[in-house]
């Protein structure tokens, strides 16, 4: 499998490796060192579009393994966020915590909320879940509008930046630092959760849930454990969002949102951690181009174009994908890979 | 008890409005087991069709009306020809995607052609007055009823009488039977998708004269979506009852709760409580046949 050729696995270890030759750790160690030390060539521009990138990238990673692994279709991700940032944004606003103590809290009470919106998942799937989790979406938001008291409802309320002792995170590298480290992390765990016990169970449950079910996979565990793990992912994401912008309001999360997150999978390629990371970064950057074409449209045609554009540019991309490409970027990307492995062959 | 009263009747005005758009969803759902999300949007374009006829080209009702079927008809076609077509075989998923994209152009689309803007054509469709007792039924909603009503019993008939809807019935029974049989299935589904949007944009004519359009409105869809799942996915009579359920509890809670509740709203979320229930308790709704899988 995509191995050059002359590499021959030699034992269960090697078998599994993610990487496995030396050409990929290079790779991987050049990739990761460019990443880090994008703070010494770009603005402050550029490195706002790749902080949210990241953080679009830790959400994905968790709608991936209960999507793309477990088959457990969500489309209340944004709502899911939502819990975690206002989660984080209370215990550090109003209670006082600092950001380290926040962020597991905040990972851990999304991730409860997943589990009581994933309950219905044991007896329904496919239109019937996502109805479930768009439900989930929109009473979560509604929640958070109703406890006006505590979360400012709609006027929202501010958050602090996230500090070690006198080092405050304040500007825009430092934060980048911070975001790509656990965007980091998150593909670690999301590329390895897949690889253990459970990720296997999630696969079984995918592809057919009544024969893992007589295979002895615990269905009530393992899915409640996919949208377990899938929202710890979103509140991660979600607290870090709100304390980048140092302010918790539920625009930040509308249900398009959620629905964007879904488009990622899909052109990015579900059930493959790559895919998730592809998804991610095109999508927000085609969100960048339509910010950036938007106002030349804007004067060169009308105002009603430039605003059309990002809905219309949106809409295609999904619509191109799922017919001409369903398996998204991921399976391209393994197809430019095995066509320059063999070349000048071409099987 | 006048309060009460009124509210019933409110709600049940605006549960035949639900019932339309659920039935569109209904009838593509049977004949080509796509779940259509764009249904709310088919309901918003046909009211901001409504405005550009009886309003910018001053047409009598009767010609917006047949004008904005005829667009429904193209409309239904280019959908199922170009984005459907291409995903039979699909999982759910794709099939939901492409409906949610499909969603999200006719946004754009509407944003583009009409701006996006609250367009109004209130007092421009015929009205009828109304009065039980201390009772006033508003005269748009009596209309939309009427309108509902005439829709719902000619669809039905059409599916009991005519050769292509009984075609459509047996399609939702069995694709490869019906296709040894003879049946097209692909027109079917043409033709389903045709009929969801002639009902939503019809749909949408009514509730533009009641409320004016804007793009917000596409969110109706989601209480269609409740209504169908209340119902059974795939039943029409359990749209017609689940709709009528839906609008007049909506109605009576969010008159008697709103007050109570600091920021209200709560008709906004109320289909979205009733469906995590119906989900939990009843996945199959009431009316909805149950699935029995095999491995």
């Amino acid at each position: 499998m995509g191995l050059p050729s002359g590499t021959f696995n030699q034992g269960y270890a090697q078998d599994m490796a993610i990487f496995r030759t030396r050409t990929q750790w290079v790779m991987l160690l050049a990739f990761l060192a460019l990443l880090f030390a994008c703070p010494l060539f770009f603005g402050d521009r550029i490195l706002t579009v790749l902080t949210i990138i990241g953080i679009s990238v830790i959400s994905v990673h968790g709608l991936n393994i209960l999507t793309g692994y477990c088959n457990q279709i969500s489309m209340g991700h944004a709502g899911f966020m939502a819990v975690g940032a206002y989660a984080s944004a209370l215990l550090t606003a109003k209670l006082g915590f600092s950001f380290w103590a926040a962020l597991p809290c905040a990972a851990l009470a999304a991730g409860i909320v997943g589990i009581i919106f994933g309950l219905p998942s044991l007896r329904i799937k496919g239109f019937y879940l996502i109805m479930a989790t768009v439900a989930a979406h929109f009473i979560i938001i509604w929640v958070i509008l109703q406890l006006y008291g505590v979360t400012g409802g709609a006027d929202g309320m501010a958050v602090p930046r996230p500090e070690i002792g006198s080092f405050v995170f304040k500007s825009k590298s430092s934060y980048f630092y911070l975001v790509m480290i656990i965007a980091c992390l998150a593909t670690y765990l999301a590329k390895n959760i897949v690889r253990t016990r459970a990720g296997r169970a999630f696969i079984a449950i995918r592809d057919n849930e009544l024969a893992a079910e007589v295979m002895g996979v615990n269905l009530w565990i393992y899915k409640l454990q996919a949208f377990f793990i899938g929202c710890v992912f979103a509140g991660v994401a979600g607290s870090l969002l709100v304390h980048y912008v140092a302010f918790a309001t539920v625009d930040q999360f509308p249900f398009m949102n959620s629905v964007w997150y879904l488009g990622m999978l899909i052109v990015g390629g579900m059930g493959s951690t790559a895919g998730a990371i592809f998804g991610a970064v095109s999508l927000k950057l085609l969100d960048e181009l339509v910010t950036i074409v938007g106002p030349i449209l804007a004067a060169a045609v009308s105002p009603q174009a430039a605003s059309s554009l990002g809905l219309i540019m949106r809409g295609l991309v999904i619509l191109l994908f799922l017919i001409f490409e369903p398996r998204g970027l991921a399976h391209r990307w393994q197809m430019v890979k095995s066509y320059y492995r063999l070349w000048p062959f071409s099987h | 008890m006048t309060f009460f009263l009124q509210l019933m009747v409110s709600g049940f005005a605006l549960g035949m409005v639900y019932t339309l758009i659920a039935i569109g969803f209904v009838i593509i759902l049977k004949c080509s087991k796509a779940f259509n999300i764009a249904q709310g949007h088919f309901v918003m374009i046909g009211g901001y069709l409504g405005f550009t006829f009886l309003v910018t080209f001053h047409l009598p009702v009767w010609l917006s009306l047949l004008a904005a079927v005829g667009v429904a008809i193209i409309l239904g076609l280019i959908i199922e020809r170009f984005t459907l077509r291409p995903l039979v075989g699909q999982p759910v998923l794709a099939v939901i995607m492409m409906t949610i994209a499909l969603s999200v152009v006719f946004e754009g689309l509407a944003t583009l052609i009409w701006g996006g803007e609250y367009k109004t054509y209130h007092g421009v469709l015929p009205t009828i007055t109304l009065k039980v007792g201390e009772l006033s039924i508003p005269p748009e909603t009596l209309i939309g009823v009427m309108v509902s009503i005439i829709v719902v019993i000619i669809l039905m008939l059409f599916f009991r009488y005519t050769r292509s809807g009984l075609a459509m019935m047996a399609t939702a029974e069995d694709e490869q039977v019906v296709q040894s049989a003879g049946i097209k299935v692909t027109t079917v589904y043409a033709l389903s998708w045709v009929i969801a949007c002639i009902v939503g944009v019809i749909g949408g004519i009514i509730l533009g004269g009641v409320s004016g359009v804007m793009i917000p409105l596409a969110n109706v869809g989601m209480k269609a979506f409740a209504v169908v799942l209340l119902g059974g996915v795939n039943s029409i009579g359990g749209a017609i009852v689940a709709g009528i359920m839906l609008g007049v509890l909506e109605n009576v809670a969010a008159g008697y709760l709103d007050p109570l509740l600091p920021g209200g709203g709560l008709a906004n979320v109320f289909p979205f409580v009733v469906m995590i229930i119906v989900l939990t308790f009843k996945p199959y709704g009431l009316f909805g046949l149950v699935e029995i899988e095999r491995i």
